[in-house]
């Protein structure tokens, strides 16, 4: 039995629980979290006030699945949390622990 | 001039209603623009600038072909031209907040009385019937709305009644100061009737209307103008006579006028849509439409708690000279 955490995009979840739903993964847990990913940051504009997000939101899984399982997880997450955008895809650290 | 003025930049509002969340600010800007010029500023005169349709006999008190039929004929095609949002027909979609939307309701139906009864131009009794039928016809298209509801869900929903509410006001409009209350009482539920089943049959298609600018005012627009030339009624308003009254080719007229304004407005859009194409790309990928065009294009978000923001001090320091600030280090001191 592993835990597996992933921190993802939240524009990505839907993505990401499609996959897992067709890897065939049933139970999860996910948080709505605040992380920086090594990402660019964007900037916005309040009243003249001019802030660089440092934080933005991101998405973490919780998976507790057993051994023979860990790689269809993982590659099922990787598949569908990356974007293809070199840049924007520091963020999908996969974790594995023995529980 | 002020009052054309919201009849032209409420359809602006409405075909904003197909394509939102994914066209971009710039294209949109441009679009609506060459839209008011070509399409709006035309139709607006051959219906009620003393043009050809006005010259055939069409019948439009505030704005049933003119305004609502226009702009869905033009949302419609723009939903097509631009396409659905990424996750449109894979993952729900839901709709951001019931308040709000009833709140959004609530003042739209204030405003239509602006709308119809001041298209009387004047304090006149046929203000007073288009306020009073502008009051009537959303009720009932709420009432059979809710019993439609009632009847095919077992359940009533909020959302459901500000369309209909949205419906009823739309079906009115062409007819406002034309029929009698009673009348206005059935067309407004008779035009909710359309609409509710279009609606249903949106959501099974491919078409991303996200706002159903198509169910709610291109059908319930042609609803109520057809309906118009059935129920209007020289007795009430002095004007013209529509099928009960006895004039039965009335509803042929307004049925052509219709398919002129519809064929005009859609045609005229896609190729607006396309030459905008050639300068300027019409989305964002789809990763920026992922984060949100709020980030993306305009740099602000609706619902931000702040954590993270880091402030970006401005150019120059006369003013953090003028203001003696002393630069702040880690852990607070100078």
């Amino acid at each position: 039995m592993r835990l597996i955490v992933a921190i993802i995009r939240p524009e990505q979840l839907s993505d990401v629980l499609e996959a897992l739903f067709h890897a065939e993964v049933r139970g999860l847990t996910i948080s709505r979290v605040l992380g920086h990913g090594g990402e660019t940051e964007h900037v916005e504009n309040y009243r003249g006030t001019t802030v660089k997000m440092a934080l933005s939101e991101k998405v973490r899984l919780e998976i507790g699945v057993s051994n023979h399982f860990v790689q269809p997880t993982v590659d099922a997450i990787m598949a569908a949390a990356r974007t293809g955008e070199q840049d924007q895809d520091a963020v999908t650290p996969v974790v594995g622990t023995r529980t | 001039m002020a009052f054309q003025g919201a009849f032209a930049i409420i359809t602006a509002a409405l075909i904003s209603g197909a394509i939102v969340e994914r066209m971009r600010f710039g294209a949109y800007l441009a679009f609506i623009v060459a839209w008011i010029v070509a399409v709006y500023a035309p139709v607006a005169h051959w219906v009620w600038g003393g043009g050809f349709l006005a010259g055939d006999g069409a019948l439009d008190y505030a704005g049933g072909a003119v305004v609502h039929v226009n702009a869905a004929s033009a949302a419609l095609v723009a939903a097509i031209v631009v396409g659905p949002r990424k996750d449109y027909g894979r993952h729900a979609i839901l709709p951001h907040n019931v308040p709000f939307t009833l709140l959004g309701a609530g003042l739209l139906w204030f405003g239509w009385f602006g709308f119809n009864a001041g298209s009387a131009l004047g304090a006149t009794p046929a203000a007073a019937l288009a306020f009073v039928n502008t009051l009537l016809a959303p009720s009932a298209a709420l009432a059979a709305w809710t019993l439609l509801d009632m009847a095919r869900s077992g359940r009533v929903t909020a959302g459901g009644g500000a369309t209909a509410i949205v419906v009823g006001l739309v079906a009115i409009t062409p007819a406002a100061g034309y029929v009698g209350p009673g009348s206005a009482l059935a067309l407004g539920a008779l035009g909710a009737l359309p609409s509710y089943f279009a609606l249903i049959l949106r959501a099974r298609t491919r078409l991303d209307d996200s706002l159903d600018v198509v169910a709610a005012h291109g059908v319930g627009g042609a609803t109520g103008a057809i309906l118009t030339d059935v129920f209007a009624d020289a007795a009430w308003s002095g004007g013209p006579s529509g099928a009960i009254d006895g004039n039965p080719w009335q509803v042929a007229i307004q049925a052509y006028s219709l398919v002129v304004v519809l064929a005009y407005s859609g045609a005229a859009t896609f190729v607006i849509l396309k030459t905008i194409a050639i300068v300027l790309p019409l989305r964002n990928g789809r990763r920026l439409e992922g984060v949100g065009l709020d980030v993306a294009e305009h740099g602000e978000e609706a619902y931000t708690a702040g954590d993270g923001a880091i402030l970006v001090q401005p150019h120059g320091a006369v003013l953090a000279a003028a203001l003696d600030v002393v630069p702040v280090g880690e852990g607070g001191r100078p």
